[in-house]
C-alpha cells in the first residue's frame, strides 16, 4: 500500500503539474481539494481519467469522486479494491 | 460620436528569448519556450496559481499581459474596463496536436481533460481577464500576419463607442518552437500615437 501512496503522489504532481511540489509535501491524509492541494474541477477529470489508464478502474457516476479523492489515503483504498491492471 | 484623439500608453514584445517593455530590455533566456516563460514568469513576479497547467500561448499572453498592466499601475481589485483584442496566425495549434496525439491510438485513448480546455484561442483571453477580474469585451481574431489595420478601427471603435475605457490588443503566437507575443495598450493618454503606422512601427522595432 505504501508503494500504491508513492506512486499517487508522483503522478498526482506529475500529471497535474503541480510545480514545486515532491511527494514528500503531500501527507497521505491531506486534503486533496479545497484547502489542502488546491485541485480544481479540470484536475478532478484529469484524476478520473488517471484511475482509468493506470489501474483500469472507470468511474461511471463522477459523483464517487468526491469520497474517492478525498486523499491519497482514500485514493489508495479505492485503487486496492478495484484495480483490473 | 465625437472623435477623442487615443494613445498607446505601452507596449511589450516577447519573442527570441528577450521580454521587452516599451523598447527596454527587461528580461532574456536562452532556452526552450518551456523554461524561458517559466523564468520570465517568476522573474517578473507573475503570480498565478493556475500558472504551471496552462498550455504554452495562455503562458506567453499571461505573462505579457500581466507585466504590461502591472507597469500600468492596473489593479485587479479595481475591476477596469479593459476590452481584450489578441490575433494571431497559428490559433491553438500546439495545443490541439498534443490533444490529437492523445486520441489517435484507438487501443490508448486517454485525452486529457486539462489539454482539451485549451484547444481554442481565445481562452488566453480567460485566463487575464481572470486575473485582472475583467469583465469586458473581448475578441481573438486569426490572420495570416499581424493586423494593425484591423486592430486599430476595432479599439477605436471601442472606445468612441464607450464600451471601453482601454483596450488591450496586440499578437500572441506560438507554433511549434517558435513564439511572439506583442501587446499595446490604448488609452485616452498615451505617449505614443494610436495610429496604423505607429502600431506597425512599433510592432516592427
Amino acid at each position: 500500500m505504501d508503494a500504491l501512496k508513492q506512486e499517487l503522489k508522483e503522478n498526482i504532481i506529475e500529471q497535474l503539474n503541480l510545480e514545486d511540489m515532491s511527494p514528500a509535501d503531500i501527507a497521505d491524509d491531506d486534503m486533496l481539494f479545497g484547502d489542502g492541494l488546491g485541485l480544481d474541477s479540470i484536475d478532478a477529470l484529469e484524476l478520473i481519467v488517471m484511475l482509468d489508464k493506470n489501474y483500469g478502474i472507470k468511474l461511471t457516476d463522477p459523483k464517487e469522486g468526491r469520497s474517492i479523492f478525498e486523499s491519497i489515503n482514500t485514493m489508495a483504498t479505492y485503487i486496492s479494491e478495484h484495480r483490473t491492471k | 460620436m465625437t472623435k477623442e484623439s487615443l494613445g498607446i500608453s505601452s507596449y511589450i514584445q516577447i519573442k527570441d528569448h528577450h521580454i521587452k517593455l516599451n523598447g527596454k530590455p527587461l528580461f532574456s533566456h536562452e532556452g526552450a519556450f518551456s523554461e524561458f516563460i517559466k523564468m520570465g514568469y517568476k522573474q517578473c513576479g507573475v503570480a498565478y496559481p493556475k500558472f504551471f497547467k496552462m498550455d504554452d500561448l495562455s503562458k506567453l499572453a499571461l505573462v505579457a499581459a500581466d507585466i504590461l498592466l502591472k507597469h500600468e499601475g492596473v489593479q485587479p481589485e479595481n475591476e477596469e474596463n479593459i476590452a481584450l483584442i489578441f490575433s494571431n496566425k497559428a490559433s491553438s495549434l500546439n495545443t490541439d496536436r498534443s490533444h490529437q496525439e492523445s486520441i489517435q491510438n484507438k487501443d490508448n485513448y486517454y485525452p486529457s481533460p486539462a489539454v482539451f480546455v485549451y484547444t481554442l484561442p481565445n481562452i488566453c483571453l480567460g485566463e487575464i481577464s481572470i486575473k485582472y477580474k475583467l469583465y469586458s469585451e473581448n475578441s481573438f481574431f486569426i490572420f495570416d500576419n499581424f493586423n494593425a489595420e484591423h486592430l486599430y478601427h476595432y479599439s477605436q471603435s471601442l472606445m468612441q463607442s464607450k464600451q471601453a475605457e482601454k483596450v488591450l490588443c496586440g499578437w500572441v503566437d506560438v507554433d511549434n518552437d517558435t513564439y511572439e507575443a506583442f501587446l499595446y495598450l490604448v488609452s485616452k493618454n498615451g505617449s505614443y500615437e494610436h495610429t496604423i503606422n505607429e502600431i506597425n512601427k512599433l510592432y516592427k522595432k
